[in-house]
């Protein structure tokens, strides 16, 4: 077991986590006219790097989507921010 | 270097195998090569084998960063099978698998294909009428397939559970007669084997560190031994697809994963096919050594640590308890984790790269290992003539601008 690290709840077992995607992907501005290419980059293309990874993760259990930054290849958790603003 | 045969096994045998030869050189690498495949896996060397048996292109190079067979190709469960549901999968899998029927005899090398069926499980009415779609997409598609009662699936294999209190009582399943499991290093060895005879040179321990550029094009890779030029390369790197993207600037929609799998210590014979459970994300098969061969599904977070995580083995493991009440007090015998690309519609990236000079056999997901003979079949064709083999125009990476996908998530009933 894995333990990775909720912004919100704190050190919790892996299986309450869920990878969501890459993070820093920009969806492009639909509103305008897009191209093809330009749209299936976005869909389709990953980054898919070997060693540090910025991704965008959901803890499960309390449905916050947040930043994890771990390395793709020994699994170590380099951090974890929460990707919300303080409501203050 | 003589061919193998019964004979030859029999007169090494009488004098303690001191006539056996290298199977392979090791060679120095050449300045320059018509075709340089980059990755020594079952892939790269059935390119390099049908570059020199379908096209006389013998001045090629197979260059691997680590041993033959050493990546995914090592680390599979050795099932070979063609039951997918849309046409175009339908003729690339079966290309293989009718490449695989041959192989033994054209490679002079036992791949011990043993077409022992695979049985893919339904546990409910739906999960029937379902099945019944795919055996009829199979028929449709000219592939052989059954459609399997409880019954005549409990004849095959007694050993399911077949237990009124089943957690997923068993209906029925579709079966493949052709499929079955191979020798997944005879794989590997057989083709190096034949295509070393037949004038390729095989570097190992040869890492490619860049590609040489030239207006434009690929014109070679510099290598840790050195630069090889090349008039064309192929890239046959299942698992790191990606990063070889990245060091010559083009890029793939793949997305990197571990799949798991098991082996158990070795039984009597308890089951002389392969059966799956899309219920249980389990699959299994007994090796000729009796050890029982399991897979599963993937670990759903992207990864390049050839290692699995904990609660995938549970899920696995607990499916095959179900599947197999009798097993439970079974021990594994080994564990081990392989990293597999994964596309959006789980099927393989075969054509141009989108970098000139530069060909790529990508993305086969958990299915590479039943693939190899048509993987390199194909890549072949189009290093030797830069165009497309019919059979691979479909899997052109064109398809995910046109949003023509050949989605085949779920043709083997297990999430990939």
């Amino acid at each position: 077991m894995q333990v990775f690290p909720c912004p919100f709840c704190g050190p919790r077992n892996e299986t309450e986590f869920h990878f969501a995607a890459e993070a820093g992907k920009v969806r492009p501005d639909t509103t305008q006219q897009i191209g093809d290419a330009d749209w299936a980059t976005y869909l389709h293309a990953q980054r898919n790097e070997k060693g540090t990874v910025r991704e965008v993760w959901m803890h499960m259990t309390c449905a916050e989507l947040f930043i994890l930054e771990r390395d793709s290849v020994t699994m170590d958790v380099l951090g974890s921010t929460a990707l919300r603003k303080d409501a203050t | 270097m003589g061919a193998y045969s019964a004979w030859s096994v029999f007169r090494e045998g009488l004098r303690g195998g001191t006539g056996w030869k290298q199977a392979w050189r090791t060679p120095t690498p050449k300045k320059h090569y018509d075709v340089v495949i980059i990755g020594g896996g079952g892939h790269g060397l059935a390119t390099a084998y049908y570059l020199t048996k379908n096209h006389n292109i013998t001045n090629v190079a197979v260059i691997e960063k680590g041993w033959l067979g050493g990546g995914n190709t090592g680390r599979n469960t050795t099932v070979i099978r063609s039951n997918y549901f849309y046409p175009e999968s339908a003729a690339l899998y079966d290309l293989s698998v009718r490449l695989y029927e041959g192989l033994s005899r054209d490679l002079n090398y036992n791949v011990m294909f043993s077409q022992r069926g695979i049985a893919l499980l339904g546990h409910s009415e739906h999960d029937m009428e379902i099945l019944t779609r795919q055996y009829n997409a199979m028929r449709l598609n000219g592939i052989d397939a059954e459609l399997l009662s409880a019954k005549q699936v409990q004849e095959r294999a007694p050993i399911l559970n077949f237990s009124e209190n089943a957690r997923h009582p068993i209906h029925g399943a579709v079966n493949q007669p052709r499929a079955g499991t191979g020798r997944h290093d005879a794989v590997a060895w057989g083709f190096a084997r034949a295509a070393d005879r037949a004038g390729v040179d095989i570097i190992q321990n040869c890492e490619v560190q860049d590609f040489i550029m030239e207006g434009g094009r690929c014109i070679g890779v510099a290598t840790s031994k050195g630069d090889i030029k090349a008039g064309v390369v192929g890239a046959a790197v299942a698992g790191h697809s990606s990063v070889l993207a990245a060091k010559a600037g083009y890029d793939l929609p793949i997305t990197s994963y571990c799949l798991q799998a098991f082996v158990s210590e070795p039984l009597k014979p308890i089951l002389d096919t392969v059966v799956t459970s899309p219920a249980f994300g389990t699959y299994v098969s007994q090796s000729d050594k009796g050890g029982l061969v399991i897979g599963g599904g993937l670990d759903r977070v992207p990864s390049y640590g050839q290692r699995g995580n904990m609660p995938v083995q549970e899920t696995v493991l607990a499916g095959l308890v179900e599947m197999m009440p009798a097993l439970a007090k079974v021990k594994l015998l080994r564990h081990w984790g392989g990293i597999v690309d994964v596309t959006p519609d789980s099927s393989p990236i075969i054509g141009p790269s989108g970098v000139d000079g530069i060909f790529v056999n990508c993305g086969w997901g958990t299915g590479g290992f039943k693939a190899i003979p048509a993987g390199g079949y194909l890549l072949a064709h189009l290093l030797a003539t830069g165009e497309h083999h019919e059979i691979s125009k479909p899997f052109d990476r064109s398809r995910f601008e046109t949003g023509r996908l050949v989605d085949e998530s779920a043709a083997s009933g297990i999430p990939h």
